[in-house]
């Protein structure tokens, strides 16, 4: 008589099931390590300079950078222009972006299946997929060469807000589909007219699906650096004139990266940025979860 | 003239040749009726012969929507509702849905006196806090929310959140109100406390009511309107309507033959 487990073949079933469960432990691993080790390598590396200081303090010249260096010391100063100008030009990215992007968002889903609109959509997702360089350089032949008359903050914010615009006209559109028809009929009903309805009501309780749009759109561009290049230039002095060049975190990294007596600083300003990344995309998480 | 359907005298909402076009889909056909002041009438019919779309046309709601057309004429005391301004007409009409639909984001305060709020209508904060009173009471909700207006509307249970939808659509005091089976996401406690609520509220207020629930318009209704695929077949005094039907099909219906 054979046993249970060779009619079965219970022992070759389970010994494949070894075999798989292995190679998903493997590849999780597998993708779950690059951000383990970008993150500790960061940390590693950048934690040291990551003082008070080095947020609240403009940028070392290069003959500070070298001295301390040389005598083995924390390079002295900070990247207060580049963390003010990045929160700066976010800002003023989200001012463009954010009105424009909701009222976009509301024409879409007010006008479902009208050409318009869908003409409208599928622009607004071609421009999700132009290459930041690009929009870079549309900003810089528009907004440097015709409006600043140079290299400025607002070049570089209307870069960045061009990249946020598709990412919030989606979620509006997508928030305000998840809405119940019988709320806006039921405003509409008590006599209050569209745009009140559209900012007391229908808003509001969308709000959380709005930012967690608007949360993600930042973390995507807080990090842009191409763009930035060819609109905000970069400055080693704290700067809020919107029309003045400007430093950002990821520029100066890459300045840091091009002089070889302040290498040290690309670690701790990566690992701010990369701190400023995960804040919005975890804040952005949590928002979205306590839609529910 | 059809003398299936009753003459009302000096009604204050007079309907005439009214029909909704969805695209070329007509669901309400040349719908001619007065409504009595102050009295509840019932729209029955089986689902789908129109009954929602025609209590929509009165309130104008189905201008929200390009595919739908209407035509006719509809008086509310001799004013044609066409030419009034849809905010307007709508605040002397308030709608009830068929889901209750408090504000998610709004307490039970700011829900009842949404109206005024969102229209910008700047009030004494002793003014909102009567109306709000005033509109709780009217829906015997009062006593049992008034220690927790600032919780949110959608904590309420179905048939209280209900409830607070009908005091949301009294706070302006309209002369009309029309519900769109306004019971039938309820338990049958909380469609009785509705059924009485709306018997108490035909005293001030005009009441339309949709509903395809018989033993319903039986209870509550003074005059009911029994609709065919989207046809007016019969109006009439609830009562003689139940006992004595003129019209075969509202006989059918009312012995449960189909619907
Ligand atoms: N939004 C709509 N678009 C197209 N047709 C509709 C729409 N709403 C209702 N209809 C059609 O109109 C007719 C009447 O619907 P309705 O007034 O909702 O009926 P009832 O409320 O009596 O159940 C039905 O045939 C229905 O399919
Ligand atoms: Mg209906």
């Amino acid at each position: 008589m054979k046993s249970i487990s060779e009619i079965d073949n219970i022992g070759a079933r389970t010994k494949k099931d070894r075999i798989f469960m292995g190679l998903v432990v493997l590849l999780s691993v597998v993708t779950v390590s690059p951000i383990v080790l970008i993150i500790s390598k960061l940390i590693i590396k950048g934690y040291k300079q990551l003082n008070f200081g080095f947020l609240v303090e403009k940028m070392p010249d290069t003959m500070q950078a070298m001295t301390a260096v040389a005598n083995n010391e924390l390079i002295p100063g900070g990247i207060a222009n580049a963390i003010l100008g990045t929160l700066l030009m976010v800002v003023l990215a989200s001012a463009i972006a954010i009105p424009v992007g909701i009222i976009s968002g509301v024409y879409l889903y007010e006008n479902q299946g009208k050409w318009m609109a869908n003409l409208t959509r599928s622009v607004s997702d071609i421009l999700q997929g132009v290459p930041s360089i690009v929009l870079g350089l549309i900003s810089y032949l528009w907004v440097v060469k015709h409006v600043t008359n140079g290299f400025s903050a607002l070049a570089g914010s209307f870069a960045l807000g061009i990249m946020m615009l598709p990412m919030i006209v989606r979620s509006t559109e997508e928030t305000l589909k998840m809405i119940p028809q019988t709320l806006k009929e039921a405003g509409l009903a008590l006599g209050i007219p569209y745009w009140r309805v559209l900012f007391g009501i229908l808003i509001p309780t969308g709000f959380s699906g709005l930012m967690t749009g608007i949360l993600l759109a930042v973390s995507r561009v807080i990090g842009e650096t191409a763009p930035l290049m060819l609109t905000a230039l970069g400055s080693s002095v704290i700067n809020t004139n919107i029309s003045k060049p400007t430093s950002a975190i990821p520029l100066v990294i890459w300045e840091f990266y091009n002089d070889p007596n302040m290498v040290d600083l690309i670690w701790s300003s990566s690992l701010l940025l990369m701190i400023m990344v995960l804040a919005f995309n975890l804040t952005a998480k949590q928002v979205a979860a306590s839609r529910k | 003239m059809n003398t299936n359907i009753l003459q009302i005298k000096d009604p204050i909402l007079s309907i005439q040749d009214l029909s909704v076009a969805y695209d070329k889909n007509v669901a309400v056909k040349n719908v001619s009726v007065g409504i009595k002041k102050n009295n509840v009438t019932a729209i029955m019919g089986p689902s789908g012969c129109g009954k929602s779309t025609l209590l929509r046309a009165l309130n104008r709601l189905h201008e929200l929507y390009e595919n739908i057309t209407t035509t006719g004429s509809v008086f509310l005391n001799d004013e044609d509702i066409f030419k009034m301004s849809p905010i307007k007409l709508r605040r002397k009409m308030g709608m009830v849905f068929q889901r209750p639909n408090p504000f998610p984001t709004m307490s039970i305060y700011d829900n009842v006196i949404a109206g005024y709020k969102l229209n910008g209508i700047s009030q004494k904060r002793q003014e909102r806090d009567e109306i709000v009173e005033r509109s709780l009471r009217d829906v015997a909700l009062w006593d049992e929310v008034k220690d927790s207006l600032t919780k949110k509307g959608t904590f309420l249970s179905g048939g209280q959140q209900q409830r607070l939808c009908i005091a949301r659509a009294l706070a302006f005091n309209p002369e009309i109100i029309l519900l769109d089976e306004p019971t039938s996401a309820l338990d049958p406690v909380a469609t009785s406390k509705i059924e009485d609520l709306l018997i108490k509220l035909k005293e001030n207020y005009t009441i339309i009511m949709v509903t395809h629930n018989m033993s319903q318009a039986a209870r509550i209704s003074d005059y009911s309107l029994f609709m065919y695929l989207g046809e007016l077949v019969e109006y009439g005094k609830t009562k003689n309507m139940f006992t004595n039907p003129q019209d075969r099909r509202t006989e059918e219906y009312l012995t449960g033959k189909f619907g």
